[in-house]
């Protein structure tokens, strides 16, 4: 009985300001879309270092007869030099930081060449002599590879050390910008969510204030004459949550598995159980905001 | 049932108090009259009762429970005991005479049963038993007047405030809803009605009670709108201040 009499005050309350609800629902679906869209960004990015710090970071480039580069002289590293080498990588002060070390001898690194680089023109000259034997480096903190750089670098046959994560450290400065754009737009766009939702109930209070009016002259609850109201915002809000799901999993389904899938680039991407993770996040933000905003706008038509 | 210990009011932005220093008691069952011009303090006085306003100073028991106490949780619960009529009706305009008085009880919680069996009961008291699917826009003044005291009374309150409640409607209208009143005093509510019908209170000889700038100044059991006799409760300054006040007619009823 009660609660068919809310959910038909509900009803008509959304009824009557049709066009402010549908400004809500459209605000709060873009700004939870970009929520969402900072949440999975967020995700890519411990993805991505995640996958990053699992191989190896820094390498060790020994010298070829063809490099001058580093302590070469057109003189491919010898067996010595490249005992020694390990054996510094292996001493005490730089092993405990190494979690693990592998050597690449001239035709591991050819073979590793030959598949990422089969299509370009020009990798038909390279022979594996050309290539550096390449110690590689997994770090137990990634950002410690200076250390290795400098107790390695000056050593005998040693052509350089490169710090693989230099070549990561714009991406993943790229990513966090545009986590972070996301997320402020969100702020801007949320607060315009919860404002809206203020004044649509406002307004739908004052439409109704004749019954406003008499219920709290015969004695309705609080409770009973809010809810209707806090339930009209939510709904409102969880209809925008609702589409920005709906847009979140199709952004990964289509954009991040469809297109950047098919690209086959060399970088793990986020899947649906990523999109999985952010649709309640994106539920429970807009049910929790509408019902607050609309509790607080409501609040002032209670006074006794 | 009612009773005010020193109430003073003052509203915000204005020195002159609403009521000041009133002090009175009403019985259960009594019929009281509020006179006095606009202005006085009849609303104010109703709105206290209510726990629309908070009394600046001094306390106020009704129904045996100190407003000053009452959490705003409770208030509503409160209020239940109370019915309310207005001058201008107040009634949905959408809803029909059953939908008007069946809001009253659904919005409190009551079952459909009840609903069912006690807003026809009411209807036929108020006389409008074949009316109950008209809008108030399709009935006359005194029908909707009706209307708003079947919804003040549906759920038996205690107390029946009434804010001049034939203040919109003609003189034999007003009587029909007076006898109304009446007969709603007879089965034991308190009715407590501001009003500045003379022929009506003239006519009921009830309590009257009548308030000038705030202040008591007659309390009488069976009075008429303007006194006949010396004031019963009269305060000292109040009491001096009388003849100053200009209450038109005084002389000429005194002789009669």
């Amino acid at each position: 009985m009660r609660f068919g009499l809310i959910m038909s005050e509900v009803g008509s309350g959304l009824r009557r300001n049709i066009s402010m609800v549908v400004s809500v629902v459209l605000v709060t679906f873009i700004s939870l879309t970009f929520v969402g869209a900072a949440i999975l960004l967020q995700f890519q990015i411990g993805q991505m270092k995640g996958y990053w710090n699992d191989r190896a970071q820094v390498s060790v480039y020994m010298c070829t007869d063809s490099s001058t580069a580093g302590q070469c002289n057109l003189v491919e590293a010898t067996k010595a030099q490249k005992a020694g080498v390990e054996a510094q990588l292996k001493s005490p002060a730089l092993g405990d930081l190494i979690k693990s070390v592998t050597f690449e001898n001239h035709d591991q690194v050819y073979k590793n060449y030959k598949t990422y680089f089969k299509d370009t023109t020009g990798a038909d000259f390279i022979t594996p002599a050309f290539l550096s034997e390449t110690f590689s480096i997994n770090l137990k903190d990634p950002s410690k590879a200076d250390v290795i750089r400098e107790s390695v670098a000056s050593l005998a046959g040693v052509e350089q050390v490169v710090d693989q994560r230099k070549y990561l450290d714009p991406i993943f400065a790229a990513l966090n910008a545009a986590s972070l754009t996301a997320v402020s737009i969100a702020m801007l766009m949320l607060v315009a969510a919860v404002l809206l939702i203020a004044t649509t109930i406002r307004l739908s209070a004052f439409s109704r204030r004749r019954e406003l009016g008499i219920m709290r002259l015969v004695g309705a609850s609080n409770r009973f004459i809010q809810t209707p109201f806090i339930l009209e915002g939510v709904i409102a809000a969880l209809i925008g949550s609702v589409l920005a799901s709906l847009a979140v999993v199709s952004i990964v389904r289509f954009f991040v598995q469809g297109y950047l899938g098919s690209q086959s680039l060399d970088t793990p991407f986020i899947g649906m159980s990523e999109a999985y993770v952010v649709v309640p996040i994106l539920l429970v933000v807009g049910a929790v905001l509408a019902a607050t905003s609309a509790s607080f706008a409501i609040s002032r038509y209670l006074k006794v | 049932m009612i009773r005010f210990d020193h109430i003073t009011k003052l509203y915000k932005g204005n020195a002159r108090p609403a009521l000041n220093a009133v002090t009175l008691e009403i019985l259960r069952g009594e019929f009281v009259f509020l006179v006095g011009a606009s202005g006085s303090g009849k609303s104010s006085f109703l709105r206290l009762v209510l726990k629309e306003e908070n009394p600046s100073q001094g306390q106020i028991h009704v129904l045996g429970q100190n407003l000053g106490q009452l959490t705003s949780r409770k208030v509503p619960y409160f209020r239940r005991n109370l019915g309310v009529v207005f001058q201008d009706f107040r009634l949905l305009p959408q809803k029909n005479v059953f939908d008007n008085v069946a809001f009253s009880l659904q919005v409190i919680g009551k079952s459909k049963g009840f609903i069912q069996e006690a807003v026809p009961d009411v209807l036929k008291m108020v006389g409008l038993a074949g009316k109950t699917n008209r809008l108030p826009h399709e009935l006359s003044g005194g029908e909707q007047q009706r209307v708003a005291i079947a919804r003040a009374i549906v759920n038996k309150p205690a107390i029946l405030l009434a804010d001049e409640p034939t203040g919109n409607l003609d003189p034999s209208t007003s009587a029909g809803i007076m006898t109304l009143l009446e007969r709603i005093s007879q089965s034991g509510t308190t009715v407590i009605m501001a009003t500045h019908d003379a022929g009506i209170v003239d006519q009921m000889q009830r309590r009257v009670i009548e308030l000038v700038s705030g202040q008591i100044v007659r309390d009488e059991r069976q009075g008429g709108y303007q006194t006949q006799n010396i004031p019963l409760q009269g305060f000292g300054p109040a009491s001096v201040a009388r003849s100053d006040l200009g209450i038109a007619g005084q002389a000429d009823e005194v002789g009669r």
